[in-house]
C-alpha cells in the first residue's frame, strides 16, 4: 500500500503515464468524435441532435466516476493516512466539475429541441444538479486543505475527506433515479450484458466513453503533480521565511 | 489491542452504513412526491382530485391523435398498458409528438375525466435507432402497448 507513498517514486511513474494517457485519450476522442459526427447516421426520431449523445454519456459518467474516486482516495486518505490519497482527491475535484458541468450543459441543449424544454426538476436533473453543488462546495474545502498542506497541517484535509465520502451517496441516487421515479429523463440505455443503443450509435460512443477517461486519468495525474508542486514550492518558501 | 486504523476504518465503515439507511429512508419517504409525473395507472388509482395541477406521462396511443376543428386543439389517448386516459391540449406540439412515443402532460383533470393539458413535453425512450433500419412502426407498435418506456414509479 505505502510503495508508492513516497511522491518522488509516483512522480517518476506518473510522468511517463500522464504522456500515454493523454496521447491514447486524445487518439480515441478523436475517433469516437469523429466517426460519431461525421459518419454515424442520425437518430429516427431525434435526428441529427443524437450527435451531443458523444459528448453528453462520456461527461455524465465522469462527474460521477469523479466523486467516486474522491470517496475512495478519502478513505484511504483516513484510515491509511497514505500522504498521497489526499493530493488524489483533490486533484480529481476539477475534472469532476468541468465534466459535470458539460454533462448539464449539454443534456439542456439537447432537452430544448427533443423534450420542448432547456431544463426540468425531475429526479435525473435535480440529482445531477446536486452533484454540481457538492462539488462546488468540496472545491472551496479542497482549496483550503491545500494551502494547509504546506503548513504541514491536516484539519481541512480531514473535512474535505469527510465531505467527499459523505457526498458519494448521491452517485447511486443519480444512477438509480430514472428508475424509482418517474422522470422525463428516459431510463438506462446500456445495462448488464444489453444496450438498447443501436450498434452504429455504440461504437463511436465506446470510443469516446474509453478516450474521456483516459483524459480525465492523465488530467488528475497532471493535477496531482501540480498541487505536489504547490506543496513543496510554498514549504519551501515557508523554511525561508522562518530562517 | 486494536491498531488504530482498524479503529478508524471501523468508524468509517459505521458512518458509511448509517449514511446508506438513512438516505434509504429519505428515498422511500420520497418515493411518490420525487415522482415528475403520474402514470395514468396512477391516476385512475389514486382518485387525483379534478383542477389539482398534474402531470401525466405515458405512450401516446397509436390513432389517437384527433385535432379538433378549429385546428389548434389536438386530442389523444395517454396509455401506460394498464389504463388510458384522454387528453385534450390546445397549441402547438413539440416536434418528438407522434403516435407510439412517450409525453408528459402539464395540466389538469376536469370534471369529465379528461386531461385538459397547459403543456406538452415529448419524453425520448431509451432506444436508439438510426433511421435506415426502418424499424419505427415496429418499436411504435411495441412502444405503446409495452410499459418498458414508462418503468419507475412502483
Amino acid at each position: 500500500m505505502h510503495g508508492f507513498a513516497n511522491p518522488n517514486r509516483f512522480l517518476s511513474l506518473a510522468r511517463p503515464l500522464t504522456l500515454i494517457f493523454l496521447v491514447s485519450g486524445l487518439a480515441l476522442i478523436s475517433c469516437g468524435l469523429v466517426w460519431g459526427f461525421f459518419f454515424a447516421p442520425a437518430d429516427r426520431l431525434m435526428g441529427e441532435t443524437v450527435r451531443i449523445l458523444y459528448i453528453h454519456v462520456p461527461a455524465a459518467w465522469l462527474g460521477m466516476a469523479g466523486w467516486t474516486s474522491i470517496a475512495i482516495a478519502s478513505v484511504v486518505e483516513l484510515v491509511w493516512k497514505h500522504p498521497l490519497a489526499g493530493v488524489a482527491a483533490r486533484a480529481s475535484a476539477v475534472p469532476g466539475v468541468f465534466f459535470t458541468a458539460i454533462c448539464l450543459a449539454t443534456g439542456s441543449i439537447w432537452a430544448k429541441p427533443t423534450w420542448g424544454t432547456w431544463w426540468v426538476w425531475d429526479g435525473r436533473l435535480t440529482s445531477m444538479f446536486v452533484l454540481l453543488l457538492l462539488y462546488l462546495g468540496y472545491l472551496a474545502l479542497a482549496k483550503e486543505a491545500q494551502s494547509q498542506a504546506a503548513a504541514g497541517r491536516t484539519g481541512a484535509a480531514r473535512i474535505a475527506s469527510i465531505f467527499g465520502i459523505v457526498g458519494v451517496i448521491n452517485i447511486p441516487i443519480i444512477n438509480r433515479s430514472v428508475e424509482w421515479w418517474n422522470s422525463l429523463h428516459q431510463p438506462a440505455s446500456i445495462t448488464a450484458g444489453k444496450s438498447s443503443i443501436d450498434g452504429v450509435f455504440l461504437w463511436p460512443l465506446s470510443l469516446a466513453v474509453i478516450g474521456f477517461t483516459l483524459l480525465f486519468a492523465a488530467i488528475i495525474l497532471m493535477r496531482m503533480r501540480q498541487l505536489l508542486a504547490d506543496i513543496r514550492t510554498e514549504a519551501k518558501l515557508r523554511r525561508r521565511a522562518a530562517v | 489491542m486494536m491498531k488504530a486504523k482498524h479503529q478508524r476504518l471501523i468508524l468509517i465503515m459505521g458512518a458509511v452504513i448509517i449514511l446508506v439507511a438513512a438516505s434509504l429512508l429519505a428515498i422511500y419517504a420520497l418515493r411518490n412526491q420525487a415522482s415528475y409525473f403520474y402514470t395514468p395507472s396512477e391516476l385512475t388509482e389514486k382518485n387525483v382530485e379534478v383542477d389539482r395541477a398534474i402531470r401525466l406521462g405515458g405512450m401516446v396511443q397509436l390513432d389517437s391523435i384527433k385535432t379538433a376543428n378549429d385546428g389548434i386543439t389536438v386530442n389523444f389517448l395517454v396509455g401506460d398498458g394498464e389504463a388510458i386516459v384522454p387528453v385534450s391540449y390546445r397549441g402547438i406540439t413539440p416536434d418528438l409528438f407522434v403516435e407510439g412515443s412517450g409525453v408528459v402532460a402539464e395540466g389538469r383533470l376536469n370534471a369529465d375525466g379528461v386531461f385538459v393539458a397547459d403543456n406538452l413535453l415529448a419524453k425520448h425512450d431509451e432506444n436508439y435507432m438510426p433511421r435506415e433500419l426502418d424499424g419505427i412502426d415496429k418499436t411504435a407498435i411495441e412502444n405503446s402497448t409495452s410499459k418498458s418506456s414508462m418503468r419507475g414509479g412502483q
